[in-house]
């Protein structure tokens, strides 16, 4: 009894050195991510300062035909920043961006639409136009969309409601198996009924803390580049250029 | 790596005539001076169990017919074991994921790059998901999604098709064996995707699968084939549809709908590595990947490492209560 006492206590001392040396190896491994983020964090800024400057030949044009469809994803408490979300829509606008679809989860964007299609001069809220969507007295502005996360889950619970209805209107609705009813191109179809754009952005630019599209709606995320822009409140013009221009070097397979 | 018969040998005796120099076994003059330098290196850990050095020369002396090399190999082998567990129980000090999803590109333009043969690709990707999923399960992540196959791919050349078709028939197949990495770990293996797109051999060998892993509950793979996100979307609208219907209800809620995804036996991924640096999600887990942490590494996946996990975990730390805080907003 007597000698375990001091054992155990010294087993427990021991463990808990131990625990305490791991958690400062752990909190070391963090400080050199850090530092790794900070140093990576200055060049891009420095090239980013560059390329706004024009002294970067590559991005000093950009074949903006190749992105049809813009979609910006914003952080809620970026979003707040109306005057910052203006000057970037400024700024694509100046590149030639002629569709953009701004998301933050909450639809706090939504809410300050008319503000916002206000300070943009020649911006234009998107209609759904179908299929053929290059006007010519659009050629000069901005088409601006406002998605929030009503328009993901919430959406396609509305449009399964519609083929639901569509479902029971088939004489059998026990019998059949549905093939009919529910395909891709019927739900599709079904969200651009409940009012939902279905196009789906070639490019994504994520401002906020982590590289994570938010939640923005699934159906139109396909085959859409993710990029992470950091953050709105030190957004720059040349990592904007730069973002886009990598998009049109891209070329995707789509899975063949 | 064929093995001298001489199992019965005790850690012991090859210590003995190693010090003596006696018998037919190595000694310490007759080794290299790499392994000799691995010798010493070994020795104080020896001090807490003679047993420890007997049987490193016993590997060494049982693999001394490939002239050291093997036994050198397995000697690594432990210490990157041992130094790996080290690392991982240093990161466990922080939040861990729960649940991590691969998209495994690459792996032809690896072949390419390696200029091998075209289906070689694919099985150094399947050696490289081996040892993923092995480091996964090490750290003690619970659930593990790949993407191995999506509908669109079945729209590449026909041969290349088969022979994917084939070499995951042959993979799927070994995953019933008694040494595979399924029984290892306890692993519960579930085939989500739409199932009646593939040919009959492989889909009752995927079904056989889950049969026979279904009693374990340690950890969990899920494995995407003839997968889409949409397609998932769909098929639970149908199946949702198709239910309320039998039950002359005439109302979906979103509940029924997340209920009758096939991906609902898992909670939403936390990170999501796509391997070869593309940005895109290609039609993967669209619909769970809203709080996820997206990592899109160069390296193709045969060259994925433990180095781009341990980043990518050490970069989901950083953003941890950021995640939290999006999740319980929603």
């Amino acid at each position: 009894m007597d000698s375990n006492e001091p054992m155990l206590l010294l087993s427990s001392r021991i463990g808990q050195i131990g625990d305490l040396g791991l958690d400062l190896l752990w909190r070391f491994l963090h400080i050199v991510v850090s530092l790794f983020h900070i140093v990576s964090g200055i060049f891009e800024a420095i090239q980013s300062y560059a390329i706004s400057l024009g002294l970067i030949q590559k991005y000093s044009s950009v074949d903006i035909e190749k992105l049809r469809c813009l979609a910006v994803v914003l952080d809620i408490e970026v979003a707040r920043d109306v005057a910052k979300v203006v000057e970037l829509l400024q700024w694509l606008k100046t590149i030639g961006v002629k569709q953009v679809g701004l998301f933050d989860s909450q639809g706090l964007l939504k809410k300050s639409k008319d503000m916002i299609l206000e300070m943009v001069p020649g911006s234009t809220l998107l209609q759904e136009t179908g299929e053929k969507d290059i006007s010519p007295d659009r050629k000069e502005g901005i088409a601006i969309e406002f998605i929030s996360s009503s328009d993901n889950k919430e959406a396609v619970v509305k449009a399964a409601n519609i083929l639901l209805k569509r479902h029971l209107k088939t004489s059998h609705p026990e019998k059949d198996e549905g093939n009919n009813v529910f395909t891709e191109s019927h739900l599709n179809e079904a969200l651009r009924v409940v009012g939902e754009n279905v196009h789906v952005p070639d490019l994504m630019l994520v401002y906020g803390p982590v590289r994570s599209h938010l939640g923005f709606p699934a159906w139109r995320l396909r085959y859409t580049e993710i990029v992470h822009m950091g953050s709105l409140k030190y957004m720059r013009y040349g990592s904007l250029l730069k973002a886009i221009h990598k998009f049109t070097g891209v070329r995707q397979n789509y899975g063949v | 790596m064929c093995r001298r018969e001489n199992n019965d040998l005790s850690g012991n005796d090859v210590v003995q005539s190693f010090i003596t120099g006696s018998g037919s076994f190595p000694t310490f003059a007759s080794l290299n001076s790499q392994l000799r330098i691995l010798v010493l290196s070994l020795l104080p850990s020896t001090i807490s169990d003679p047993k420890n050095l007997g049987t490193v020369l016993h590997f060494i002396y049982l693999s001394s017919g490939e002239g050291m090399g093997g036994g050198i190999r397995q000697l690594l082998e432990q210490v990157h074991r041992l130094s790996r567990r080290s690392l991982f129980r240093v990161l466990s000090m922080g939040p861990l994921p729960t649940h991590l999803a691969f998209i495994m590109d690459g792996n032809r333009r690896y072949a390419k790059k390696r200029g091998l043969e075209d289906g070689s690709g694919h099985k150094a990707g399947f050696s490289a998901l081996m040892s993923m999923l092995q480091y996964c399960y090490e750290l003690g992540i619970k659930y593990v999604t790949v993407y191995a196959f999506s509908i669109d791919n079945f729209r590449r050349k026909p041969e290349e098709v088969q022979s994917l078709m084939d070499l995951m028939l042959e993979k799927i197949k070994s995953l019933l064996d008694k040494e595979s990495i399924v029984h290892e770990y306890g692993i519960r293996v579930y085939f989500i995707g739409n199932l009646g797109l593939l040919n009959d051999q492989v889909r009752a060998a995927a079904e056989e699968v889950m049969k026979a892993t279904a009693k374990n509950s340690r950890v969990v793979l899920l494995v995407c084939v003839a997968y889409n996100s949409t397609d998932e979307i769909v098929q639970a609208v149908k199946r949702s549809c198709v239910e309320k219907a039998d039950r002359d209800v005439e109302r979906i809620q979103l509940v029924d709908i997340e209920e009758n995804m096939q991906m609902s036996v898992a909670p939403e991924p936390d990170i999501l590595i796509r391997s070869s640096g593309e940005t895109r999600l290609s039609n993967f887990l669209l619909w769970q990947t809203g709080n996820s942490q997206l990592f899109s590494p160069d390296a193709l996946w045969p060259e994925i490492g433990l180095r781009h996990l341990v980043w990518a975990i050490l970069n989901f730390q950083r953003s941890h209560s950021y995640l939290e805080k999006k999740k319980k907003q929603l």
